[in-house]
């Protein structure tokens, strides 16, 4: 396990990391934690002739409120979300995900950033970005610009970042007290990647407790987190029990049949229990 | 650290590893982190096809690169006068084709090296192995094991229709007469996937030659360094022993995988003498899985004939075995003497016949792998009865208890070679049945069933053969040698023991259970004795340790080099007391005349005076030391009753363990604790076979589980508490009485758990599936569509 050499450099700043990677072009390649990079470098299927560590950047860790939003540092690591009252309180599906990824050695190093930016498209915490409405901060030699997680993910190991860009910051909006989301999935019984992972976010009526606002991702079923508005459709303006919710998730079997008829059955499943769970921590 | 039992040893105390404060500080000194100044690192070259003609092979531009020492490829090797590796097992009309430490013009499994690199850092080893250029010419691959046979392409000319061997055992007339006579036959095909060893630490050797003394010194991750010295020094390097020393320091675990003699750790071992410095290689987790023999492998057609009442008549076997690319050094004799002979299981069965062909493919060699050809026969025994049961609608319990081999007809002869020498499988089972609450069990499951929970209960009612292996047993079956071991103990002038041992440990324990065995014998503090194995330079000889022979047979050759040391004190302690030694008694450390206790000396006291030797007779030698080797007169055979419970979620099809008794004789136990470790670790590896590995290969040949993302090993949070408990039958093979506890969980586990999962599924009308039981295929099985019948 001995990869290709490269040079290393471990900027301070946001503005040195942007200002690094706008002279290397695509020659560089950001280590945010390496959980995934750094075994590709061994097997020498990536050979990146710089590699940019980020963890010395203070200003990339960390959650914090910014008013209506929730604003996570990209350089955050899987433990500090686990054990942020504020993530848990505001997004507990985060919570979810990563306190399954891995192992402790795993959630010490490995970084919401560095999952999200890498885009496998079975990991958890992409699908969850999505059900959670999230945006991600990408910040250039040119300046920040906010992208959606809806367009964010563009397929394997793709996103909407541009050479250059670095991804700095996840934002999540603050939803009403009514409001709970949730994570459930399946392992694969190797790697604990999700073999199927649900994500979703219920928003109730302060007043009747009907469905407000609902959404739904999926991953492992596609190239990259896969919404299910046909399951958020069948919940709006409609009470969140069980037998609703039972039916709603079960509409994810067609959106879900590409990736086989086992891991569509699979994906119904963890919908029902994020979804159960959602809404039980929206009441 | 030692805790004496209740009747004041330490002999069958559970007493700690002494072995685990370095292991779990990481203080251990494992292959790897040994290091000589001036070493250089090995990087393989290795074939991305599973069969391909070398056309040519270009290393100009990796020689050119800076620290690059040496590169080698096969025909080099084959010029320096490097030999093919031998197989250590040979059968009647088998083929042994070549196997080149490194491919000579053909390459037959993906990850086969092509050349190596040899540079002054393992980085730029790597470097220049990427810039090798290897012109392949790619063949079709034969991956399929049964279909092997019929494949217009032959992985080796010498071997046509690809078979390596066939091999027969038990009277084919008198079993086609059990079948003739039968008034049920039931039968079954199964397969028994391959499987990946998984060792925690990976391969790995350090070669180092000194041409100053001419001496060759091998660190290698061995199971049996004696046996790595001997087979390389004299068949595939001809290098002469006496100046070759191989150590197999702390070793990270085994399950067979690092029995034998692997390419890898030849070519460092030859290299270190061209280029004049240290050569080290250390396996990738990758390599490992591309290269570390793998284990099972069989697709077997099983009939079993029964009488109107249920009892077994004759067992017929017909088993395809895949060996690989290559024949691994024990690989002939793991589907054939090491499975077809326990075919009978614990029943009494008249009539078998066993039928195996081994065969050639383009896939990785597969040799022993915990429980060798036993767990493989286990299996099938275990699964036909199991259907036998549910075919004739009789209760899996009754129809093995009816078919038990009674144990007043111990010795048992089977149809199938071997002669039980001890057994008593009833008590095992009670407690095993008792252990589960069986009968409130079945209640339970009928319960469950109408609400729509699948619970399903899994009995496996295992032998297998231990004490590997008895020279006159093992010699009539056709093996070229007995596998005896060897010990020694040395007594130092102060009363303290060292003893050195020709079992090898990579997790068992002995530093610490034969330490505990020496210290009870002598009647000495455990303290005061020290474990030395591993080291052909310091340790007389071995066989090594596999086929769970430590205790039983390395064991027994300790106690009896300590008899020969007893035996000697006591004519030190006559010669000192002025008695005769017939009347000298020794008694926890204290040697005296009989009937006069008071008047003794202590061990410590003999020891020195054994140094001192003052006023010896001329017929008694100054010093404490004896040698002994210990060849058994038998195998040892452990038994017991497995059961698992499980439930299968009809929503998923995931498996739910609910419970597992396992009930085990392994005669008597040195240090319980040690021996429940090896049992739990069994079990999960057996649990892990049943249910998640699978070592799988495209059609190309290309491994698909080539890794830990893949590749599902057990881990705790998937297993229930293991109910452990040891019903004691010493044998009477050895003088201990110990059988060995090594393989038992592995061998026991696997039917007991398929068998469980087929019960769960019985209402789908489900009578069998194959290994792995994953949730997709039980899904799949339990969906009304598609249900099987």
């Amino acid at each position: 396990m001995y990869p290709a050499a490269f040079d290393y450099s471990a900027p301070s700043t946001v503005d040195d990391a942007v200002r690094l990677l706008a002279q290397l072009g695509d020659s560089a390649k950001l280590l945010a934690g390496g959980h995934s990079l750094l075994p590709l470098m061994k097997l020498r299927f990536a050979q990146p002739t710089h590699v940019v560590d980020l963890r010395r950047i203070p200003a990339l860790r960390g959650v914090r409120r910014d008013g209506q939003t929730l604003v996570i540092g990209a350089m955050t690591t899987y433990a500090e979300l686990v054990a942020s009252r504020e993530v848990f309180d505001v997004a507990p599906a985060i919570a979810d995900a990563a306190s399954h990824i891995g192992d402790p050695q795993v959630r010490n190093a490995g970084t919401i950033g560095g999952s999200v930016a890498h885009a496998d498209p079975s990991a958890d915490l992409p699908c969850v970005m999505v059900a959670l409405g999230a945006s991600m901060v990408a910040t250039g030699t040119g300046g920040q610009r906010t992208i959606a997680a809806d367009e964010f993910f563009r397929g394997v190991y793709t996103t909407a970042l541009d050479a250059g860009e670095l991804l700095t910051e996840i934002r999540v909006p603050l939803s009403s007290a009514r409001a709970g989301s949730a994570y459930a999935k399946h392992s694969h019984p190797a790697s604990r990647f999700a073999l199927v992972g649900v994500a979703a976010t219920i928003e109730l009526e302060r007043m009747s407790h009907r469905v407000h606002q609902v959404r739904v991702a999926v991953t492992g079923v596609s190239d990259r987190p896969l919404r299910a508005i046909a399951v958020e459709e069948a919940l709006i303006g409609n009470m969140p029990e069980p037998n609703v919710i039972g039916i709603a998730a079960a509409r994810l079997a067609d959106a879900a049949n590409e990736a086989g008829e086992y891991k569509a059955r699979l994906a119904c499943i963890c919908a029902e229990q994020a979804l159960g769970k959602a809404a039980q921590r929206a009441q | 650290m030692s805790t004496p039992n209740a009747s004041g040893s330490v002999l069958g105390a559970s007493v700690l590893r002494r072995e685990d404060a370095r292991f779990l500080t990481g203080r251990g000194r494992y292959t790897d982190d040994i290091t000589i100044p001036g070493t250089t690192h090995a990087a393989f070259v290795r074939s991305p096809h599973a069969h391909a003609r070398i056309r040519s092979i270009d290393t100009t531009r990796a020689e050119s690169l800076r620290g690059v020492q040496a590169i080698f490829t096969g025909a080099q090797l084959a010029a320096g006068g490097v030999n093919g590796i031998p197989t250590g097992w040979l059968l009647p009309d088998i083929k042994t084709p070549a196997h080149h430490p490194i491919a000579v013009d053909r390459v037959r499994h993906t990850g086969e090296p092509v050349a190596v690199v040899i540079a002054d850092s393992p980085y730029v080893a790597r470097d220049a192995a990427e810039l090798v250029v290897v012109d392949y010419e790619p063949l079709p691959a034969v991956v399929d094991t049964e279909s092997a046979l019929t494949n217009a392409t032959l992985v080796h000319d010498t071997a046509p229709d690809n078979r390596c061997f066939h091999w027969e055992l038990g009277d084919a007339a008198a079993t086609d007469a059990a079948f003739r006579n039968a008034a049920h036959v039931v039968s079954q095909r199964l397969t028994n996937q391959r499987l990946a060893a998984v060792a925690m630490e990976p391969r790995s050797a350090l070669a180092s030659y000194s041409k100053a003394t001419d001496d060759l010194t091998l660190w290698v991750t061995s199971q049996n360094p004696h046996v790595h010295r001997l087979i390389m020094g004299a068949f595939v390097l001809g290098v002469p022993e006496h100046k070759f020393r191989v150590i197999a320091p702390d070793v990270g675990g085994g399950f067979g995988s690092k029995i034998f003699i692997y390419p890898e750790e030849c070519v460092v071992a030859w290299a270190t003498k061209q280029i004049g410095k240290p050569v080290k290689w250390t396996a990738t987790r990758s390599e490992s899985f591309l290269t570390d023999a793998q284990g099972r492998d069989h697709v077997t057609d099983v009939e079993l004939a029964l009488d109107a009442d249920g009892r077994f008549l004759g067992l017929r076997v017909r088993t395809v075995a895949n060996l690989g690319a290559y024949l691994s050094l024990f690989a002939p004799c793991v589907p054939t003497y090491l499975y077809g002979t326990l075919l009978s299981g614990v029943y009494k069965i008249p009539a078998i016949h066993v039928a195996v062909d081994g065969v050639f493919t383009n896939t990785t060699p597969v040799d022993a792998y915990r429980g060798a050809g036993r767990p493989e026969a286990a299996y099938l025994v275990e699964r036909i009865v199991d259907i036998a049961a549910k075919q004739i609608g009789a209760n899996p319990a009754a129809i093995r208890r009816a078919n038990f081999i009674p144990a007043d007809a111990f010795p048992y002869q089977t149809p199938v070679a071997l002669q039980y020498d001890s057994g008593n499988y009833g008590p095992a089972f009670d407690l095993a049945l008792r252990k589960i609450d069986y009968t409130k069990l079945v209640e339970e499951q009928t319960q469950a069933r109408r609400q729509g929970r699948y619970i399903g209960i899994g009995i496996s009612t295992y032998i297998e053969a231990c004490s590997i292996a008895p020279s006159q047993v093992v010699g009539s079956l056709g093996a070229q040698a007995g596998l005896y071991e060897s010990a020694s103990v040395r007594v130092h002038p102060t009363g303290k023991v060292t003893v050195f041992t020709g079992s090898h440990a990579h997790g068992q324990g002995h530093e610490t259970t034969f330490a505990q065995l020496a210290a009870h014998e002598l009647g000495i503090s455990m303290d005061d004795v020290e474990i030395v194995h591993g080291d052909t330079g310091v340790v007389q000889f071995g066989m090594g340790s596999y086929g769970s022979r430590s205790a039983a047979v390395g064991g027994t050759a300790i106690h009896l080099a300590l008899g020969k040391i007893i035996d000697k004190a006591k004519r030190i302690a006559a010669h000192l007391l002025e008695a005769a030694p017939e009347d000298i008694v020794a008694e926890n450390g204290r040697y005296f005349v009989r009937g006069s206790p008071d008047r003794g000396k202590g061990f410590a006291e003999l020891s020195l005076a054994a140094y001192l030797a003052h006023n010896y007779p001329r017929d008694l030698e100054p010093g404490l030391e004896a040698n002994a080797f210990y060849d058994p007169s038998n195998f040892t055979f452990p038994f017991g009753a497995h059961i698992a419970v499980v439930e299968v979620k009809q929503e998923t099809g995931e498996v739910k363990l609910l419970k597992y008794v396992a009930v085990d004789d392994v005669g008597n136990v040195i240090n319980p604790m040690i021996v429940d470790g090896m049992v739990h670790g069994g079990i999960a590896q057996g649990i892990a076979q049943a249910l998640w590995e699978e070592m799988r290969y495209d059609d190309n040949g290309q491994p698909l589980d080539a890794s830990l993302m893949s590749y599902a090993v057990p881990r705790a949070d998937q297993l229930p508490v293991f109910d452990t408990a040891r019903t004691v039958t010493p044998s009477p093979v050895n003088p201990l009485g110990i059988k060995g506890a090594g393989e038992t969980g592995t061998i026991a586990s696997t039917p007991a758990v398929v068998n469980a999962v087929i019960d769960a599924l019985a209402p789908f009308g489900v009578t069998h599936l194959d290994m792995p039981l994953t949730p997709e295929k039980l899904w799949m099985a339990m969906r009304p569509s598609t249900g099987r019948t």
